[in-house]
């Protein structure tokens, strides 16, 4: 069981944005991908603003800018649909270069991505500076109900256990000489999917009444639910406070 | 699938938000009723399951990415409610933690993901239980199929949401047989995903399948006889065939294809000879409503020949057992 309480997308440390409680950040990510969702394609000057707010938070979060990137990777499938669209774009086309591109596609396309990468880049800066316990504690504290905040516990405590099945899988596998040929090699792999299951099914099982043995009762207790000072709530939907003023800004002009 | 944000206009995207948040309320009012604390483990564990097998991943054209959905997996193991409650977590649990997938968008991925392929795989699961004959090769063949038609509702929902408000520019003619027939492929590989991994729980530990709870299934075959065998096969046939039905319309349209090699030669000749008339000004969409309808119905008819065709299979194969 290696990597604790670590997660794919998160960077240890102690910034100012670690340190904001996950409510507030959780409050705050909503309020800034609303607000660059609802800013009009053609308003480029409020994108840059955006990336603007985006780069003083990535730089006050201590989070190395060559991790931040590629994490942001995850954005890559729709940059090239996205990149598809001034050819397969309707409407009226026009010359760029050596290239006939639809004038609406290219503006779709300059949306999408603008869009999807600054709300990918919030999401990437709150899983980067926020630990997986603290995301779901402060999921709870916004009324999200305890039945998914359960389910969603489990399903993190139990993801480790599927990982370690479908290592041991691999490996028992290898010993007794299987060789992966090809991808279309869907016997062994279908198989073990089961098998798979199954196994960290039992093995969730056991995981449960361990739990059980320890005391728990269905009731999932979190820590550091205090009150969170309103200056905290201030500083932490500070920049989707801005975002959203650039954003009715954007719309009236 | 994940819809990234800017994907769908806010205003679609707040209207699916409010479908998906009462389909949740809906969800957990029904197993709030019935929910023993031994089942939010398993809720749990298949959560992560899916959420493992999700991570088999790989771009799609049109937009979004593909893989696996498991909303009929969950639904057939946790029943329908907490089926969806366990695939939104994922949804959820992807979007924080991972930044797959939008957060203004959560919605519309909720109810893609979560709530048509659960509530879609469980109807169609348990339909066809009903239909067939009580025997474990029955309840493989409606885990398949549940599993195959729930990916494709779930991209006909994402179609629908295009076509209301979508934000890319591409019009609907090349979105939607891009989308549904992809989708169609992809069905097929959830179908079988599905059906083994439902089959290798009937094997060892059938109390699990919430599924088949109430049905009484009077012994189970650990190995499949040679004949269940064909019968799956059979059963798999006529799925992917119905499958081309839905795929066989869209490939005579082509416009996705069509267009393609448009702009490949438009590149070409443009760059050489004439560059102010590519093919492409001659690839106007004119009569844009008409195909939009014509494809739009011609999916749908393709769904619901998948359908039917599946039951008069399954009943033929029904009335020949018991004759």
């Amino acid at each position: 069981m290696s990597g604790g309480h670590a997660h794919a997308l998160h960077f240890h440390g102690h910034s100012p944005l670690h340190r904001l409680p996950a409510a507030v950040k959780l409050v705050g990510l909503l309020a800034f991908v609303l607000a660059v969702v609802a800013t009009p394609a053609r308003a480029v000057w409020a994108f840059s603003a955006y990336a603007l707010i985006l780069m003083v938070l990535l730089v006050l979060s201590e989070v190395p800018a060559r991790f931040f990137l590629t994490r942001l990777a995850i954005d890559l499938p729709f940059i090239a649909f996205a990149l598809l669209l001034p050819f397969v774009g309707e409407g009226p086309r026009f010359n760029l270069g050596p290239l006939t591109v639809s004038a609406a596609g290219l503006l779709g396309a300059w949306n999408l991505i603008a869009k999807a990468t600054l709300s990918a880049g919030a999401s990437v800066l709150l899983a980067a500076t926020t630990e997986v316990p603290d995301i779901l504690a402060g999921l709870s504290r916004l009324r999200v109900p305890p039945v998914l905040v359960a389910i969603a516990s489990f399903m993190i405590r139990y993801l480790e256990v599927v990982a370690g099945e479908f290592r041991r899988n691999r490996i028992a596998m290898a010993a007794r000489g299987y060789q992966s040929r090809s991808a279309l090699d869907w016997k062994p792999i279908a198989v073990s999917a089961g098998a798979l299951f199954i196994r960290s099914f039992e093995r969730g099982e056991r995981v449960y009444q361990a739990m059980l043995a320890r005391g728990y009762d269905g009731r999932w207790r979190m820590e550091g639910q205090q009150v969170i000072p309103r200056t905290q709530w201030l500083a932490g939907l500070f920049p989707g406070i801005v975002a959203a003023a650039i954003m009715v800004a954007s719309r009236l002009w | 699938m994940h819809i990234p944000d800017g994907f769908i206009n806010v205003a679609t995207a707040a209207g699916a938000g409010v479908v998906a948040a009462s389909g949740l309320g809906a969800s957990l009012r029904r197993t709030g009723r019935d929910l023993s604390e031994r089942q939010i483990p398993f809720a749990g564990l298949t959560a992560a399951f899916i959420f493992a097998v999700q991570m088999l991943n790989f771009p799609v054209g049109a937009g979004t990415s593909g893989h696996l959905l498991g909303g009929s997996l969950a639904a057939i193991l946790l029943g329908p409610w907490l089926g969806v409650l366990a695939v939104a977590v994922v949804v959820f649990v992807q979007a924080l933690m991972f930044a797959d997938g939008g957060i203004v968008a959560l919605g519309l991925n909720v109810l893609n993901m979560a709530l048509v392929t659960a509530l879609v795989g469980w109807g169609v699961f348990r339909s066809l239980v009903k239909l067939l004959p009580r025997r474990s090769t029955a309840v493989m063949i409606a885990s398949m199929v549940a599993g195959a038609l729930s990916v494709v509702a779930s991209a006909l929902a994402f179609v629908l949401q295009y076509a209301i408000g979508g934000e890319g520019a591409a019009p609907l003619q090349t979105v939607f047989p891009a989308m549904v027939g992809v989708h169609s492929l992809i069905g097929i590989g959830e179908g079988v995903i599905t059906a083994l991994a439902v089959g290798a729980v009937l094997a060892v530990r059938p109390d699990l399948i919430k599924g088949l709870s109430d049905l009484k299934l009077p012994r189970l075959a650990t190995t499949p006889s040679r004949r269940s065998i064909v019968a799956f096969v059979a059963a798999g046939l006529v799925v992917a065939l119905a499958l081309v039905f839905l795929v066989a319309p869209i490939a005579s349209g082509d416009p996705d294809g069509l267009e393609r090699v448009a702009i490949d030669n438009g590149f070409i000749e443009s760059a050489k000879e004439h560059p102010l008339e590519g093919p492409l000004a001659d690839y106007g969409v004119s009569g844009i409503e008409n195909e939009e309808t014509g494809t739009v119905l011609a999916g749908a008819i393709g769904v619901g020949a998948t359908f039917v065709a599946g039951l008069i299979v399954t009943t033929i194969l029904r009335r020949r057992r018991s004759a």
